[in-house]
């Protein structure tokens, strides 16, 4: 998506000649005039409020700042938000990965339960779950039932997020995968545990680090069932000097540089996984759109999707035809649809288009489709698919 | 496909590792050290309320500390055999029920309700509801003239609503998650007054640098006492015994002093010093 | 059983949701329109509105919704002064739309900018041999077609939007389901599942429609291409 980005920008609107140049200039001008008028109006106001005290004093400040703010305060609750961080994103790695592949399985009711749970659980919002552990743990007599609360909340949501990744994650990776599993004589449960869930686990790591992004930024939730996270944290520091604004300014700009720096890293990331799976990297979460999705159509990823340059191919199998797959066979009507351009039996191919890397195990022309197509399929396999000629 | 799925395997056992090894550390880090051998004596206090119960660099400081520490030296523990706990409102009762704390001062009233649930020594200060106004206001003196102001209380607590319901009906209700904001809306003007416990806006006008007063008109008692765990007569008699100590002495006073330090607050002289008597019996 | 009845008699719990209901379907207007304009800013081709756009964005994809509420009460109208209603019921509900709205608007910006990158070079080429100018290609070509390309997105964004209105609590909406479903727990303890499942239960009927409807829509209004 990142070449994308650049190119969106510019491609709206012709190469500025010296008029459009002028006019571009002035235009620039006034809006960096009203932006910085925004924000001096705003200062102005933080100075010099109609009632109250001068936000921006030093006085305020100081205390917010200092050594005793950072050892007492700040980094105490820092370090509470991280553990319940880490203990919530591994909780619901392993909550995903157990009910992700439990909507994956054979069986029908293992399939039923898992869905149900997991789309429970998506559509409860965090804090209620929150509310909820903390009171029932306080009455149950558990110990710190906050932490607890907090956790249980976010692995929950969290957990049925990545269950949803590693679905679509399965769903995503190129069919062949499957069916050479099955030609080699593997079950289709050996199939999905040992071939295509672990693609799906590589494909989906990097989105699991924006959803930690996402696990960092719900820790704040914490605070309102009395959690000492950081956000509590500087809180009391406030109630201490009259200079909650202040503190909390530093606490936003602590969670801000936390999680953006994830986000950034979380954009690396796709590139290195790449190598690892057939199935596609990606930054975000994008899990199937809730409820009831039958056709496990990863729509978001689709969307996020750029066609450059009017009709390359499609990474991810194209649903937004409306297919009527079920569950039970939804591995198989991407391509009965003439939508997943990977497949070898396709003919909605244009062959005379040069294929990507990726796409080479399948580099066959049609007339010796019926020769063998699969057989060449796995000389390559060992190296996977190259992450760079994706994002062109 | 084999090298592949060996990489996987070998990165699978490292990740059960690390979750292993940091589901094992990190409960101990979050429950603390309950170990019982040692001679140690477990508080919970509030840390978030300055004046009344606030850590700080470490340290703990306000008047529930200042009495706990009191009663804990005359049942014969030393200051390092304290162990601090935090006590939110909302989880004190659990917390007394299943043996976090041995005892709890944090801004705990003697009710009849808790009574089903927990035991109380005590009271060791009767507090009473009041408000705390900008040092320039006049012309709030008591509840009733509240209508048409704006008043300020944390997030569950029933004060906001027994100045709604008993005094003055007219009053607009802002609720917080913690006083801080509530003190912090009242510097900036955007309410008339906060309510809930004296001793609690005491602490809250100490630390604010003369801008802020006590109405001084308590409207409520509140009899604040020591929660332990039902049924713990005799513990009871003996915090009861250092609490009459501490007032006999003088401790008492001077803690409520240094506590309030400049705001001229002085405890409802109709039932302080209290008469520590709660819990001594069945 | 008759308990269980007489927390609904207590409890107004539909009235709980349908501030809920009020909250998102507000700020979801505002964030709509808040969103169009800041993903103009960011394709258009004056820079300093770009920049700004994208620090917007990414300051408040980054910020937790907890910190930004509480700014909303203590800076906007603690400090700037800016109140919707002398009432103050009415003035934090819309305080908390401002805070949703402005949270949410972000993320409108990121799915409509996903939206623009499904839309094919060749559209906005075809616009320029036109000789449309930025505004014109961008209202009447590109935009239209991102909408029916960022359905999906939306309505992720939507969902989550319905479910970050309990943050609300934070900004002193007091009448809103996750302040209501914790009072009731105070005063009915021994109730606490049942109590627990009707608002988790209201929420996955919320829910559900949306899903569907997303789902619908998105197969519906796509470009086939």
């Amino acid at each position: 998506m990142n070449p994308q980005s650049n190119q969106e920008s510019s491609v709206l609107f012709d190469q500025p000649g010296p008029h459009g140049r002028k006019m571009i200039r002035i235009f620039n001008a006034i809006a960096a005039f009203l932006i910085i008028c925004l924000i001096a109006w705003v200062l102005m106001r933080l100075h010099n409020p109609p009632g109250g005290e001068d936000q921006l004093s030093w006085d305020l400040w100081k205390p917010a700042l200092d050594y005793e703010a950072w050892a007492d305060f700040y980094l105490p609750g820092l370090w509470m938000t991280l553990k319940a961080s880490i203990v919530a994103i591994i909780g619901s790695i392993v909550f995903g990965v157990v009910f992700g592949i439990g909507r994956l399985v054979p069986s029908r009711l293992v399939r039923g339960i898992s869905a149900v749970i997991v789309e429970f659980f998506r559509a409860v919002p965090e804090l209620l779950l929150m509310v909820f552990f903390w009171r029932w743990f306080a009455f149950a007599g558990i110990s710190s039932p906050s932490y607890w609360a907090v956790v249980g909340g976010l692995v929950l949501y969290n957990g049925s997020v990545v269950a949803e990744l590693v679905r679509s994650g399965v769903g995503n990776l190129p069919h062949g995968q499957r069916e050479a599993a099955e030609a080699l004589g593997l079950s289709p449960m050996q199939s999905l545990m040992t071939v295509e869930v672990p693609q799906a686990l590589y494909a989906m790591l990097p989105a699991m680090i924006t959803q930690l992004v996402v696990v960092l930024k719900d820790t704040a939730l914490g605070s309102i069932i009395m959690y000492t996270d950081l956000l509590q944290e500087s809180r009391r520091l406030g109630a201490m000097y009259f200079n909650i604004l202040q503190t909390l300014v530093i606490a936003g700009i602590i969670y801000f540089v936390l999680d953006w720096l994830l986000s950034r890293l979380a954009e690396r990331m796709p590139r290195l996984m790449q190598r690892r799976t057939w199935g596609n990297t990606v930054a975000e979460p994008t899990a199937p759109i809730a409820i009831m999705d039958a056709t496990n159509a990863n729509q978001i990823a689709a969307a996020h999707e750029p066609m450059p340059f009017g009709g390359a191919e499609r990474q991810f199998p194209d649903h937004y035809h409306g297919s009527n797959a079920t569950t039970d066979h939804w591995q198989h009507a991407h391509y009965n649809h003439g939508h997943d351009l990977q497949h070898p039996e396709v003919h909605a191919r244009n062959w005379d288009e040069p294929l990507r890397d990726f796409a080479r195990p399948f580099q066959t022309k049609p007339k010796r489709r019926d020769g063998g197509a699969g057989h060449t399929t796995h000389t390559d396999s060992a190296n996977g698919p190259q992450g760079d000629s994706r994002s062109a | 496909m084999r090298a592949r799925s060996g990489a996987w395997r070998r990165t699978l056992v490292r990740l059960l590792a690390a979750l292993a090894a940091i589901v094992c550390v990190v409960p101990a880090a979050a429950c603390g050290s309950a170990n019982s051998d040692t001679h140690v004596i477990k508080i919970g206090i509030k840390f978030d309320q300055p004046g009344v119960g606030y850590k700080k660099s470490g340290t703990y400081e306000g008047f529930d500390v200042d009495v706990a520490r009191y009663i804990a030296h005359k049942l014969g523990y030393r200051d390092d055999e304290i162990v601090w706990k935090e006590a939110p409102s909302k989880q004190r009762e659990a917390m007394l029920q299943n043996g976090d704390v041995d005892m709890i001062l944090a801004s705990y009233s003697i009710t009849d309700e808790r009574k089903k649930a927990v035991s109380f020594a005590g009271p060791y200060l009767v507090a009473g509801q009041d408000l705390l106004v900008r040092s320039d206001n006049t012309d709030i003196t008591g509840p009733q003239d509240l209508n048409g102001k704006r008043l300020c209380s944390v997030t569950g607590s029933t004060s906001a609503n027994t100045v709604k319901k008993k005094f003055s009906s007219e009053v607009q209700l802002m609720e917080q998650p913690s006083y801080a904001e509530c003190a912090t809306a009242l510097f900036s003007g955007i309410v008339d007054a906060v309510t809930t416990d004296d001793i609690i806006l005491a602490g809250l006008a100490t630390n604010s640098r003369g801008k802020l007063k006590l109405v001084g008109a308590p409207f409520t008692q509140e009899r604040y006492g020591v929660g332990i765990k039902k049924g713990r007569t005799d513990f009871a008699k003996q915090i009861n015994d250092a609490i009459k100590d501490m007032i006999a002495d003088g401790s008492w006073q001077r803690a409520i002093d240094d506590n309030t330090s400049g705001t001229g607050y002085a405890p409802n002289a109709q039932y302080n010093p209290p008469d520590p008597t709660e819990g001594e019996e069945e | 059983m008759d308990d269980f009845l007489s927390l609904f008699r207590e409890y107004n719990i539909p009235a709980a949701f349908w501030v809920n209901i009020q909250l998102t379907f507000w700020a979801a207007v505002i964030s709509l329109v808040l969103g169009v304009i800041l993903v103009m800013m960011r394709i258009s081709p004056i820079s300093s509105l770009r920049g700004f756009a994208t620090a917007y964005v990414e300051f408040f994809k980054n910020m937790p919704l907890t910190i930004i509420m509480v700014f909303m009460v203590l800076g906007m109208f603690g400090q700037l002064k800016l109140s919707f209603s002398d009432n103050f019921d009415i003035n934090f509900f819309w305080l908390a739309v401002t805070g949703l709205a402005l949270y949410t608007a972000s993320f409108v910006c990121e799915s409509l900018r996903s939206g623009i990158n499904t839309v094919p070079l060749g559209q906005a080429e075809a616009c320029r041999a036109l000789g449309l100018n930025f505004w014109q290609s961008a209202s009447q070509v590109i935009l239209p077609q991102a909408f029916r390309g960022s359905v999906a997105p939306m309505g992720n964004t939507l969902i989550a939007l319905l479910k970050n209105s309990t943050v609300a609590a934070a900004a002193s909406v007091t009448t809103e389901t996750s302040s209501v479903m914790s009072d009731m727990i105070e005063f009915h303890a021994s109730q606490i599942l049942q109590i627990f499942f009707i608002f988790a239960l209201g929420y996955v009927i919320l829910i559900i429609p949306i899903g569907l409807l997303t789902t619908y829509l998105s197969n519906r209004l796509a470009v086939r291409r």
